[in-house]
């Protein structure tokens, strides 16, 4: 017989393996669900984790995926550090995206130097708008953050949708519900002559590696974990409980807002209806999958880039329907959740009564 | 007396035969004997950490013990469950009652009785009406538990166990929350009780308790069994040596101090309950000298918490020009504000709030105190370092290292670790909460000592305790608070445990209210 029984301490070993664990269970039940849907599971796995990194333009279009996801996940990880839970990365995106567009129309015909910088800082701004929100709802009225964030996700997508059809509809467009093409004074430079990787990319790594030093290195940083770990030991050391909340919120805001700006003045180039799909909510797992630690977040969101690749790639080939990407990303998190069980709980024999 | 007990009958009520318990990392009880006879008040004894709560739980079979044997009346019986306890007649009183406050005291006591017992007892309300007469218990079926004391709740407890014919009461620091004048309460019921023939087991920490009502004694140290006595050829001084060696003794006879400068003041401190169960604060006024150590007595949820929370600020609603800091109104200052004009604070609970547990013994001395640790944003991590050991090694903290989480040190251990931290702030005003509540002596003496030290560089120290006899030896002054009330402030050399005893009761509130109305 065995026996569950609690560690005296958490695992080190097992807050490391617990990730991997759960990919090598995900593999597993992913082959389960390529075999019933009568797909060989051995080239299944091959085309969605393999080729997206066999030659130079997938894995350029890899990172260019990961840009988004690693810049919501960072934000996302900071807040559920400070036990802030927002899901709304995907409405701060969407949020980031209309208004860096508004910015960038106003540029359609000119070179002007500061096309490209006030176009993200309209991004930034609107997703830390969009994040103020919420943070205002929560703040003021202890309103519950995971039910306001997620509403406002719909809203910022209905209001991206009426912009592209109404306002900000190209009017040479023949009545398609996109924008005008951004000029290329507004667009993100691009970092290779081969692929698509740009500027968003690398503000991304950066970012994730500032928010390291944040929270390793400075006082506010320290903060924000004390308030997460024990938020009465924080009120009880007289932090500043409001500022912390609204630092991560607005940071996850204006990282998300950028994610989504990148997106529309990067590969893009001009405002669609679809410009994610679904980043700010897979930006969840890869905070999570990264053990909310920025440069696990790096790790994780290369892992889901190459899923989203790979996914694609699979519809492409295999005719994969592409919900089974998001099944395999929703298997994912749930092994996950479940592999964490064993950094605080063991399983041993049960011991037989001594006499 | 221990003469008529062995003649009243010849077998024990209670036998334990090497009782062992193994938590992870812990062992918890170690071959452990012990006997109980009908009639006998036993005592357990020993520090925070010795195993008693984990023998007691194991009796009541609220823990399956690993190995060992249990005999009541003479047979070997496997108490696997508390109801089952109940059945063979132990009932148990824990330190935290568990009772809902929103019922009333005959609902509280039929949610834990069987049908079958409800029935052989019949009308329930007169059957507690009746025990309440015979042991002068004082108990009303009909009130509500949020409207009793905490002494008349404990009191439900017993009764709770008295309705279901007890033979063996197990009382788990029973004393803890209660006035002297309940404790003499308690004390009558439970000899009434062993005269009867039931028998008590009976922990504490306060071994002049233990001398005047106890037969038996066991002592427990580590887990281990190291003795028993007779309390009553003992003194609780040759007690606390059996539990410790000799530091109790070194314990005591400080010198009393009086400041002249005053350095904090509140004034007509009033504030409405944050909680329905909350307390309110009314008309609270008091001061501080420099270089003394304030006591406030009191019963638990007397308005100790709210107090403590108002000064330290972690009660946001502002107040103006009632507390005063070397001058300056604080009462419109955050928290942290206050921290950084002088105010210190060790709270009641270490571990979530005084300390993180997952954290470091370094994070945790970043916690409060940052001066000289962080220059332009950024942490010196090195330097924090280098203080978490020199606090470590000043206090004797028994830990790993300054790597060591928070959880994994002993509450004395942490306590010692809080306390440096705070000290080491060099506060104007350091307030304290049931300092060494838990704490086993060694851990003791040494924070009354690092107290005084602190008291004696100049500081003033608003010290907040249950424990009167703790007060008396470190307090200079000394005052009780009651439903929200402050009683006049005396030296301590000229009261006594009677007065703050009758303060504690509230006795000065009508007294107070009657010289305003003649006033």
């Amino acid at each position: 017989m065995i026996q569950v029984q609690a560690r005296t301490e958490p695992s080190t070993l097992m807050t490391f393996a617990s990730p991997f664990l759960a990919i090598v269970l995900t593999l597993i039940f992913g082959s389960l669900l390529f075999t019933a849907l009568d797909k060989d599971p051995l080239q299944a796995l091959h085309v969605l984790l393999i080729l997206p990194l066999s030659d130079a333009y997938n894995i350029s279009e890899m990172l260019v995926k990961m840009g988004p996801l690693l810049l919501c996940a960072v934000g996302l990880a900071l807040c559920y550090r400070a036990n802030m839970w927002n899901i709304g990365a995907e409405g701060q995106l969407l949020a980031g995206a209309l208004g860096g567009s508004t910015v960038a129309l106003m540029f359609v015909d000119s070179n002007s130097a500061f096309a490209m910088p006030l176009t993200l800082l309209g991004g930034i701004v609107s997703g830390m708008a969009w994040a103020g929100i919420a943070t205002l709802l929560k703040v003021k009225f202890n309103s519950n953050l995971i039910l306001t964030t997620i509403m406002l996700n719909y809203i910022a997508l209905y209001l991206l949708i009426w912009a592209v059809h109404g306002p900000l509809r190209d009017p040479e467009g023949f009545g398609f519900p996109e924008s005008a093409l951004f000029s290329d004074a507004t667009l993100l430079p691009v970092l290779s002559d081969s692929g698509r990787v740009h500027l968003g990319v690398v503000f991304a790594i950066v970012l994730a590696l500032f928010a390291w030093f944040l929270l390793a290195k400075t006082h506010l940083g320290f903060k924000i974990r004390v308030y997460g770990a024990d938020e009465p030991a924080a009120i009880y050391a007289g932090y500043n409980a409001k500022a912390i909340s609204w630092f991560v919120m607005l940071f996850a805001g204006a990282l998300a807002g950028l994610a989504g700006v990148s997106e529309v003045a990067g590969p893009i180039g001009q405002l669609t209806p679809n410009i994610s799909p679904g980043y700010g909510y897979s930006a969840i797992i890869v905070a999570y999958l990264g053990r909310l630690h920025p440069a696990g977040a790096i790790v994780a969101a290369i892992f889901l880039a190459i899923l989203y690749m790979g996914g694609d790639l699979a519809q492409i080939e295999m005719g994969i329907p592409i919900a089974v990407v998001g099944m395999f990303q929703g298997i994912l998190l749930f092994f996950l959740l479940a592999c964490d069980f064993f950094i605080r709980y063991r399983i041993v024999p049960l011991r037989e009564k001594m006499a | 007396m221990s003469e008529t007990l062995k003649n009243q009958s010849s077998s024990p009520r209670l036998e334990l035969l090497n009782i062992t318990k193994q938590y992870p990392g812990c062992l918890a009880n170690d071959q452990i004997c012990m006997r109980l006879m009908p009639g006998e008040i036993h005592a357990l004894l020993g520090e925070n950490g010795a195993g008693k709560s984990t023998l007691v739980k194991t009796i009541y079979g609220v823990v399956a013990p690993d190995s060992g044997q249990i005999l009541w009346d003479g047979h070997e019986v496997e108490i696997k469950s508390p109801s089952k306890a109940r059945d063979l007649g132990i009932g148990m009183v824990f330190q935290h009652f568990s009772l809902f406050e929103t019922l009333t005291v005959a609902q509280n006591i039929e949610l834990c009785l069987s049908r079958s017992q409800l029935h052989s007892i019949g009308d329930l309300a007169e059957r507690i009406r009746d025990l309440s007469a015979t042991y002068g218990l004082n108990v009303d079926p009909d009130r509500f538990v949020h409207s009793l004391s905490i002494g008349e709740r404990q009191r439900v407890e017993i009764m709770r166990c008295l309705v279901q014919s007890v033979k063996l009461l197990i009382l788990d620091e029973p004393t803890s929350v209660l006035t002297p004048q309940e404790v003499a309460g308690l004390f009558t019921v439970l000899r009434k009780l062993s005269s009867e023939g039931c028998s008590i087991l009976f922990i504490s920490h306060k071994l002049h308790e233990v001398t005047e009502i106890c037969h038996n004694a066991t002592i427990l140290r580590g887990g281990k069994f190291v003795g028993d006595c007779q309390p009553a050829n003992e003194t609780p001084a040759t007690i606390a040596k059996m539990m410790v060696g000799d530091l109790a003794e070194q314990d005591a006879g400080y010198e009393k101090a009086f400041g002249e400068n005053i350095v904090f003041t509140a004034k007509n401190l009033s504030l409405a309950a944050k909680h329905p169960f909350g307390t309110t604060l009314k008309q609270i006024n008091f001061e501080l000298y420099k270089g003394e150590i304030l006591g406030i007595a009191g019963v638990a949820g007397n308005g100790q918490e709210e107090l403590m929370s108002i000064i330290s600020g972690e009660d946001s609603r502002t107040l103006k020009n009632t507390l005063i800091l070397d001058g300056r109104d604080i009462g419109t200052q955050s928290a942290g504000l206050r921290r950084r004009n002088g105010l210190a604070y060790v709270p009641e609970e270490r571990l979530g709030r005084g300390a993180v547990p997952e954290m470091s013994l370094s994070e945790n001395t970043l916690l409060t105190h940052s001066r000289g640790f962080v220059q332009s944003g950024l942490v010196n991590w090195k330097a924090v370092k280098e203080y978490a050991k020199s606090l470590i090694s000043q206090y004797s903290v028994k830990c790993h290292g300054e790597f060591s989480e928070a959880k994994s040190l002993s509450g004395g251990n942490l306590q010692k670790f809080i306390m440096g931290r705070e000290i080491g702030q060099n506060p104007k005003v350091l307030i304290c909460a049931h300092p060494t509540w838990g704490v086993d002596v060694g851990a003791a003496l040494a924070i009354h000592q690092a107290l005084l030290q602190l008291r004696d560089q100049g500081a003033a120290i608003l010290l907040i305790s249950e424990d009167i006899d703790e007060l008396f030896l470190l307090a200079d002054r000394m005052a009780a608070v009651c439903d929200g009330h402050l009683s006049p402030v005396v030296r301590a050399e000229e009261t006594s445990i009677d007065q703050i005893g009758q303060w504690m009761a509230g006795t000065f509130i009508n007294e107070s209210e009657q010289q305003e109305a003649l006033a």
